[in-house]
């Protein structure tokens, strides 16, 4: 299985140089993205079959990178299910692009880049020593930038660009200290080497932290969530469906690997960091994506929402860990994987809804679209699944995971620590709300794009995609509707993985009666969404049948009502701004909220004015002082370039001096 | 045999609250009626309304899409599923394991979802208006209520709502402080999500400050229909899940024989008229506030739900 892997591995790193050399013509993007789709799904097919054998895991040793180290691969139940997770992704976003790419002025700037980057994915979930992982985690990076700047030439892209470019080598470095305090003195870089490896609880904390910060800045956690939300849009769609769904997901493999695999005992007083980290993000991630109006960058910005609740689950998996509570580690950790999965499928999928209104209208700001329901009714529908899934509403995938992590947050009582007690309830009201505010900031998203009256020309001339576009975010859909509707199987899909990561897993759930979730036998709360959904769908139906049957079925089509005023101008209609209106006053503090109403004084016609703005708090107290710093810094520096060779030569005396001394003290 | 009594038993309770909800909402405009010295239509008048309102033929807005069609079905199938699974006069029915507490509330979070969709579809401000007030009141009511629900499932060991009116008909229960936090939330959720006053008024029209009637306002007919059906057997859902869990009285345990059936729905009957009095006198003795304070007034009670639910941290037994 290893071997067909990374042969995959490398037949897409192939395609990624014979797409430099490929004509610039109309079939190249066919063929690479056509590729691409096929290697992704051997992919997924890969990942599939090693957890649907359970099989054990296989190792190989490459003779290539560092010559006395070589390059280990392995893959195992947890490598495996994010091997199914990519593999998925990388296929649904190829498939769309075949169609999308169509659409793309230069595709040479895209085609070269593109299946290296699912290739470079694909190293860091197999790689087995800490060097082919950074190093692939590194090429990931970089082909990643490399896409982003596909349309260089807007101002904003190459701020995006530039941004992502700093905060990645922030993130390398960062796991560069991490795997090497791991390794310590003398140690070995491969994985089964760390793993033996023992360490205290104190080094095992610091490298948690590391962790924390490298992968979870890849992933978007707060505070280094800066670039994503301007890197992801900026890049076409299906490279922000991937950079969304799949590589923040593989930035969570790099967390879950190092901290639950290879690490070994942590303390308990490790797990509030994380869940704190996990659930403010998720709260504040939401609350942006509800104010923002550009709708590429609400979905960037609910990507840093579900991180959040991902490391949230996380944090719980670590505080059920540290107190020798395997079962229901293993529940939280189910919760976590599976919300990843999840959280691919709907927001690759709606990525794709982004990328098709955007091809069909031109436009991205939410506030020039509305009544796309009409002119692109497929598009509409998939969006509307897409939406339900990731507002967590029953009986699509969404709620599955959302389910999961409320009642692993409810078995909290039985942590002996009672700082923990207080706070994962707490954290549990953080999601409900975080929970709430999703369904609001999609309602938005959706009602403003696809319901209404078209707000501009493009909107209202918009008309709908072509069918590769349309067979990808189906393909989605539809496996959002089956995750929510047998949410069993793939729970017991990732117990392989959840073992890995946290040394037990959920009891089998696909023998339950129809479909149930009982994940806790003793503590007897049960879910069915397949119940759910026939119930739903059966009393809807019949409701509507009944009253077609006995009472009415006439239909007369006339002006909208409006209290007896419609007004025709399609710009009354309530807007995105609008629409954030009360949200934005009620938590107007935490995205720092500005409203300024401009009137004009009596006697001067011109129009009032109103405008509101929101500011990351990230950027205004950290980032803004901290570039302050390096260019206040910088600028002193500046003057060493203008001494005398004298002034040199004294300069180099002294720095020998003073690491003579130092090295004099540390013997 | 024994399967089919069960099966029966679930048919009648789905049958029950379908047909008592337009009662309840008839018995509550009645009593607010009295309790403003007016006569009042008769109890039975949503009944007529809806029947009424049934035979009449649709008037869509032009712009109307297929979604603004469908979303009456969806929220009335949603809203009665979640209904049929609020225990009322029995606990342990045949499919009482299909969705837990948690499910139930996002089952009605998915009926407030299409509603809130249905109202920007026609692409009127006073649709829009609505939408967004009425999603801005889920965020808070909705977290609110999950806090009741962490409360009363830690109390009771279980999100299932048949094993937690189990415990609570139990003595293990005794006086808890938590619970009454709990029960003075529940309460200000519901009458946030029923649109009921102070948070938005069911009796008002043609004012800036409606909130659930502006999202509804461009329905009609059978449609109008749905969507007054779905709004009571909401009401009737809440009145009964106060029941059933702060007065669990009389709710026949499972398997019980016909005796404790027909007692169970006796008593069910006296709590939803004694739920729909009081509503009744909350409703005229109090005003309607400003739908920006709407936020304050359920921040109450998320801070209720969430000190409920870490007092229990602090001492099993509060």
């Amino acid at each position: 299985m290893i071997g067909a892997g990374l042969t995959i591995v490398g037949l897409l790193l192939v395609l990624s140089l014979a797409a430099a050399v490929l004509p610039n013509g109309p079939k190249s993007p066919v063929v690479v993205y056509g590729a691409s789709t096929a290697l992704c799904s051997v992919l997924a097919t890969i990942g599939f079959a090693v957890l649907a054998a359970s099989a054990d895991p296989v190792g190989l040793i490459l003779p290539i990178g560092l010559p006395w180290l070589g390059a280990h691969f392995r893959i195992d139940g947890l490598s495996a299910f994010f091997l199914l997770l990519l593999g998925i992704g990388g296929a649904a976003a190829s498939l769309y692009a075949i169609g999308y790419g169509r659409h793309e002025h230069e595709p040479h700037r895209t085609l070269p880049f593109y299946p290296g980057f699912l290739g470079a994915m694909a190293v860091v979930i197999l790689s087995d020593d800490a060097f082919t992982f950074l190093l692939s985690w590194e090429v990931m990076s970089l082909l990643s930038w490399a896409l982003v700047l596909t349309h260089h030439r807007a101002e904003d892209t190459r701020q995006a660009g530039y941004l992502y470019l700093v905060m990645a080598g922030f993130g390398t470095m960062v796991l560069l200290l991490a795997f090497g305090l791991m390794a310590g003195s003398g140690g070995s870089y491969d994985f089964a080497a760390i793993r033996e490896t023992g360490r205290n609880e104190m080094l095992a904390a610091a490298v948690l932290m590391l962790m924390l910060l490298g992968a979870g800045s890849k992933a978007g956690l707060m505070p280094m969530h800066v670039w994503l939300p301007v890197a992801h849009p900026a890049a076409p769609s299906h490279v922000s469906a991937l950079m969304s769904g799949v590589m923040t997901k593989v930035a969570i493999y790099g967390f879950v690997r190092v901290v639950f695999d290879l690490l070994g005992p942590l303390p308990w007083w490790a797990s509030p960091v994380v869940i704190v980290a996990g659930a403010l993000t998720a709260v504040i991630g939401i609350l942006f994506a509800i104010n923002d109006g550009d709708g590429k960058r609400v979905l960037a910005w609910s990507t840093i929402e579900n991180v959040g609740i991902i490391f949230a689950g996380l944090g719980l998996a670590v505080a059920f860990r540290a107190n020798a509570m395997p079962g229901l580690a293993a529940l939280a950790m189910t919760a976590a994987l599976i919300h990843a999965m999840n959280h691919m499928l709907f927001k690759s999928l709606l990525f794709m809804v982004a990328g098709a209104v955007l091809n069909a209208t031109g436009r991205r700001d939410l506030d020039a679209l509305g009544g796309l329901i009409h002119r692109m009714p497929v598009t509409a529908a998939l969006a509307l699944v897409g939406v339900t899934a990731i507002s967590a509403l029953p009986p699509l995938n969404g709620f599955v995971s959302e389910w999961l992590m409320f009642q692993s947050v409810l078995q909290s009582p039985q942590l002996a620590q009672p700082g923990l007690q207080f706070l994962v309830p707490a954290a549990g009201g953080v999601l409900a709300l975080t929970a709430a505010l999703a369904a609001t900031a999609f309602v938005r998203f959706f009602g403003v794009i696809f319901l209404g009256r078209a707000r501009s020309d493009p909107a209202a001339a918009a008309s709908e995609v072509d069918r590769w576009s349309l067979g990808a975010m189906a393909g989605l859909a539809a496996l959002c509707i089956l995750a929510g509707v047998l949410p069993g199987l793939l729970i017991d899909f990732v117990g392989p993985a959840v073992e890995i990561a946290s040394g037990d897993r959920l009891v089998s759930q696909t023998s339950n009666a129809w479909f149930t979730l009982v994940p806790l036998p003793q503590i007897d709360s049960s879910y069915s969404g397949f119940l759910v959904m026939a119930f739903v769908a059966i009393v809807g139906g019949g409701a509507a049948w009944t009253v077609h049957r006995i009472a009415s079925r006439g239909v007369r089509r006339g002006p909208a009502w409006d209290c007896g005023f419609p007004n025709a101008d399609p710009i009354t209609q309530y807007g995105a701004g609008s629409f954030a209106q009360p949200i934005r006053r009620s938590f107007g503090p935490v995205v720092a909220a500005r409203e300024t109403v401009f009137m004009p004084p009596p006697g001067d016609p011109s129009a009032a004015r109103h405008a509101a703005s929101t500011t990351d708090l990230a950027w205004r107290h950290l980032y803004t002082p901290l570039i302050a710093l390096v260019g206040a810094l910088a600028t002193r520096a500046n003057s060493l370039q203008f001494l005398t060779i004298r002034r040199y030569l004294s300069l180099v005396f002294g720095t020998l001096i003073l690491l003579l001394v130092g090295l004099a003290t540390w013997n | 045999m024994e399967l089919i009594g069960n099966l029966l038993l679930q048919g009648v309770q789905m049958f029950l609250v379908l047909v008592l909800a337009p009662g309840l909402t008839g018995l509550v405009r009645k009593a607010k009626a009295r309790l403003t010295r007016r006569r009042g239509a008769s109890v039975l008048q949503p009944y007529r309304d809806l029947w009424r309102l049934m035979q009449k033929e649709v008037i869509l807005a032009d712009n109307a899409s297929w979604l603004f069609r469908v979303s009456p079905y969806m929220i009335v199938a949603a809203t009665w599923v979640a209904a049929s699974l609020v225990p009322t006069f029995a606990i342990g029915l045949e499919f009482s394991w299909t969705a837990d507490f948690i499910a139930i509330v996002a089952l009605l979070g998915s009926a407030r979802f299409f509603l809130a969709l249905a109202g920007m579809d026609v692409g009127t401000s006073f649709g829009g208006i609505g939408s967004s007030r009425e999603m801005m009141i889920g965020a808070f009511a909705e977290p609110a209520m999950l806090l009741v629900v962490f409360t009363v499932s830690l109390v009771a060991g279980s999100t299932q709502l048949s094993n937690v009116v189990a415990f609570m008909q139990s003595d293990a229960v005794g006086v808890r402080v938590s619970l009454a936090m709990a029960l003075v939330a529940l309460v200000i959720v519901a009458l946030a999500e029923n649109a009921r006053i102070p948070v938005d008024n069911p009796a008002t029209h043609l004012e800036l400050t409606m909130v659930h009637e502006a999202m509804v306002l461009e329905y009609s007919g059978r449609h109008l229909a749905m969507i007054e059906l779905a709004a009571s057997l909401k009401l009737l859902l809440y009145v009964a899940l106060i029941g059933a869990i702060f007065l669990p009285f009389g709710i026949g345990p499972a398997g019980t024989g016909f005796a404790g059936l027909a007692a169970g729905l006796v008593f069910f009957l006296v709590k939803l008229v004694g739920g729909g009095l009081l509503l009744a006198v909350l409703e005229t003795s109090v005003a309607k506030m400003r739908v920006f304070r709407v936020a304050e007034f359920l921040g109450a009670a998320l801070m209720l739900g969430l000190l409920g639910t870490l007092l229990l941290f602090v001492s099993r037994s509060l």
